[in-house]
């Protein structure tokens, strides 16, 4: 028993034990399905007892106009998520940061609520919103303004903004935290100064505010890259039988259509890591650029 | 030593925690089953008492995708429990959306583990599990006895290599829904349609005196695209499986589809894309078209979701172009199966024998679903022979019988998933909603990506 007691409490051993649940996890949850997607990707699987290797064919198949749209889908909604969930949060948590505006804290409650649901959850009712009828909600109010209905999930452009819209609705409390939390802590005697110096609140905006909260806009900005490609639900509940001419067809939704719908499982597992490559490809490139990996300097 | 105790306990609860977190599918099927046995406990306990507890119920697992099934399977349960209390069955039956069902099947029958004992099938997707190493029973054993009384070819769309491996609810025959209403507003006579000119012509005349549209075609889907081909001989593929989509009949009537749309003006893309969408549900109901052409099954649909339409809609046949055609077209359908995973495959199977190819259960579908049963010995019953209120008072079946030796079925192969699947999301949509592509370019291009997959 003192054996038993003397190893709990040896320096070396008790921080592998306090890590070991998170590294099991991490090996039986991630790394075994990383490997054996890996091994698939060069399979064709015709049940999972029963495989045989094909070389390279599945990447082959990755050179159609699927694959194309997918990808072509997912980078211009990554683009949009950017342009939308970063600034957007951030004027409204420079605006609830601010002293003059008043009720901080019922507006800070129901921006954030939204986040508190899921995808599909928080989908069905912008679905139902968007409807194609008359009688629908969005196109009552455009019938009322004299504009005439739209078919909003039949039309490239307006699926895409309804999906830009969903995610923005949920994203924008959690990102709005994260900047209110990086405003909080910017020392206030800078803008004292700056205001002695007679800079204005654009001025102290773009010359103080944004360059100190650089760390906090990289870390959302990597974050928006990756929830960008890797998108399925905003896209599933708008679409969740059919995607009439590819419309909402991400790279995610196509692994799910060959490998779980058409039974193709080696074939979705090479789609999955040529996704990888690129998310890594794209988040390295955006890492080295804002200088994440060159050594801090003072 | 009661420290020890407690690291090995918050251990345990964090080993816990993060396995409940991964296994919550495990978990919530558990829940599931429970819940629905509520469901099934009128029959069983009835069952149960009779049998004076000399048998103990045998727990099987049912996967459906639509609830009208759900009830239906609920009655033969009932049925089953009244006509053999020496084996009572206590039948879970769980109901999934369409998709995901399908999906959540699929992935259960290739890892080996939790799939149910006998599950529903779309013949949108039922060839899809007959690849590579098939999971589910062969049920000749239970088809081959009675088969004569049978329409066979709504057992040949699920079989592969003579062996078959789903039951279908139903024949599908494809017919005509006309609204009475609209067409006595314009003074057309739905019976004097008989061939698709004349459909054409009484479609110009009901826009002409009331403004609304003659029909309106499936643009996410694929009817009534896929009956109107497979009338006049064509299909997806052809009868050995190769890809046969860009032939000139498919050609020809998509061209016809345009015309209807563009040329006559009697047509629409459909709103909501389908006939299984809420949208169109609510456009039809409020009388947005005068005719919809779509299979038998599609009776309960109306049953069910448009009840102001309820004494106006008269079902006719199909009109046709010339004496070549077939009368009607079996489309859709759902191939219940029996899965390799059960451990009770004698019991599943005999089960299944009596839900869907029983005299009694073929006259229970029509009642309860509104679906022309796969058993034609039953077509002329008195039950099926009884006038119908909804649809204007009208023995259905008297339809269905003039129909019942000329019904054609389409061609089922490895790749028809796939080519179902091209047809509702890129031929449809591009030619019909965008008109973006021809329907020359569309079909050759739907039919250049199908061969690369054969």
């Amino acid at each position: 028993m003192a054996n038993i007691k003397k190893l709990l409490y040896s320096d070396k051993l008790a921080p592998y034990l306090f890590v070991l649940p998170f590294v099991l996890c991490l090996l039986i949850f991630f790394l075994y399905p990383m490997i054996s997607t890996f091994i698939m990707s060069f399979q064709e699987v015709i049940s999972l007892n029963n495989t045989r290797f094909i070389g390279l064919k599945n990447y082959e198949r990755l050179f159609d106009v699927h694959f194309y749209n997918a990808l072509k889908t997912n980078t211009i909604y990554t683009i949009f998520v950017i342009l939308t969930a970063i600034p957007i949060p951030l004027l409204i948590a420079v605006m609830l940061n601010s002293k003059l505006s008043r009720g901080k804290m019922f507006f800070r409650t129901i921006i954030f609520i939204p986040a508190l649901t899921s995808v599909i959850v928080a989908g069905v009712p912008f679905r139902l919103m968007f409807g194609e009828l008359d009688t629908a909600f969005i196109n009552s109010i455009m019938n009322k303004m004299g504009l005439p209905s739209q078919q909003w999930m039949l039309n490239y452009w307006a699926g895409m903004m309804l999906m830009v819209m969903v995610h923005l609705w949920r994203t924008a409390g959690v990102n709005m935290v994260y900047y209110l939390a990086g405003l909080q802590s910017l020392p206030e005697e800078l803008y004292e100064s700056a205001e002695i110096d007679g800079a204005g609140g654009i001025q102290k905006f773009f010359y103080i505010t944004l360059p100190l909260l650089k760390p906090i806009l990289i870390y959302t900005l990597t974050v928006s890259i990756f929830e960008g490609y890797r998108m399925f639900g905003e896209s599933y509940v708008f679409w969740n039988e059919s995607m009439p001419n590819d419309i909402g067809l991400t790279i995610v939704r196509y692994i799910y259509q060959q490998a779980f719908q058409r039974n193709d499982l080696g074939f979705g597992s090479a789609i999955g890591i040529v996704l990888l490559l690129i998310v890594l490809a794209i988040n390295m490139v955006q890492l080295k650029y804002f200088g994440l990996f060159r050594k801090e300097r003072d | 030593m009661k420290k020890i105790t407690v690291a090995v306990l918050s251990l345990l609860l964090v080993f816990s925690l993060v396995l409940a977190a991964c296994g919550g599918n495990g978990g919530n099927s558990g829940q599931s089953s429970t819940g629905s046995s509520s469901s099934s406990g009128s029959g069983s306990s009835s069952g149960g008492s009779q049998g004076g507890g000399s048998a103990e119920p045998t727990k099987l697992t049912l996967w459906t995708f639509q609830d009208q099934h759900k009830t239906y399977f609920e009655d033969a349960l009932a049925r089953w429990n009244e006509l053999y209390p020496d084996k009572p069955i206590d039948l879970s039956i769980e109901t999934y959306p369409n998709e995901d069902m399908h999906n959540k099947l699929l992935i259960a029958l290739q890892s080996g583990v939790g799939a149910p004992d006998i599950t529903d099938v779309n013949i949108n997707f039922f060839h899809n599990y007959l690849k590579g190493d098939i999971q589910l029973l062969e049920l000749n054993d239970i088809i081959e006895p009675e088969l004569d009384k049978f329409i066979t070819s709504r057992f040949d769309i699920y079989a592969k290599d003579g062996k078959y491996y789903g039951i279908d609810f139903h024949v599908g025959i494809t017919v005509v829904y006309y609204n009475k209403e609209i067409l006595d507003q314009a003074g057309v006579n739905a019976d004097d349609i008989v061939t698709w000119n004349d459909y054409i012509e009484a479609g110009k005349k009901v826009v002409a005196a009331t403004g609304v549209p003659m029909t309106a075609f499936e643009v996410t889907d694929q009817r009534p695209f896929w009956p109107l081909i497979v009338q006049r001989g064509g299909d997806y593929l052809d009868a050995d499986g190769n890809v046969a989509l860009d032939s000139d009949i498919n050609i020809e009537m998509l061209h016809v589809m345009k015309d209807m749309i563009n040329e006559h003006g009697i047509a629409i893309p459909m709103p909501g894309g389908r006939t299984s969408s809420e949208e169109f549900f609510a456009f039809m109901n409020n009388g947005g078209i005068a005719s919809l052409i779509m299979p038998s099954w599609y009776m309960s649909r109306f049953v069910d979701y448009m009840p102001d339409l309820a004494g106006k809609i008269l079902v006719r046949p199909m009109p046709v172009w010339d004496s070549t055609d077939a009368k009607s077209v079996g489309i859709g359908g759902t191939g219940t199966a029996v899965t390799a995973q059960t451990k009770h495959p004698e019991l599943a199977k005999e089960f299944l024998a009596h839900a869907k190819l029983s005299r009694e259960s073929n006259i229970r579908i029509w009642e309860i679903l509104k679906f022309d049963p796969i058993r034609w010995d039953v077509w002329d019953a008195p039950e099926l022979m009884q006038a119908d209120p909804y649809f204007n008072n009208e023995k259905i079946f008297e339809v269905f019988l003039q129909l019942k030796d000329d019904i054609r079925s389409p061609n089922m192969g490895i790749l028809s998933s796939a080519a179902q699947d091209i047809v509702k999301n890129q031929v449809m949509f591009k030619v019909l909603q965008e008109q973006s592509e021809t329907p020359e370019q569309a079909l050759q291009a739907a039919a250049n990506e199908l061969r690369k997959q054969q």
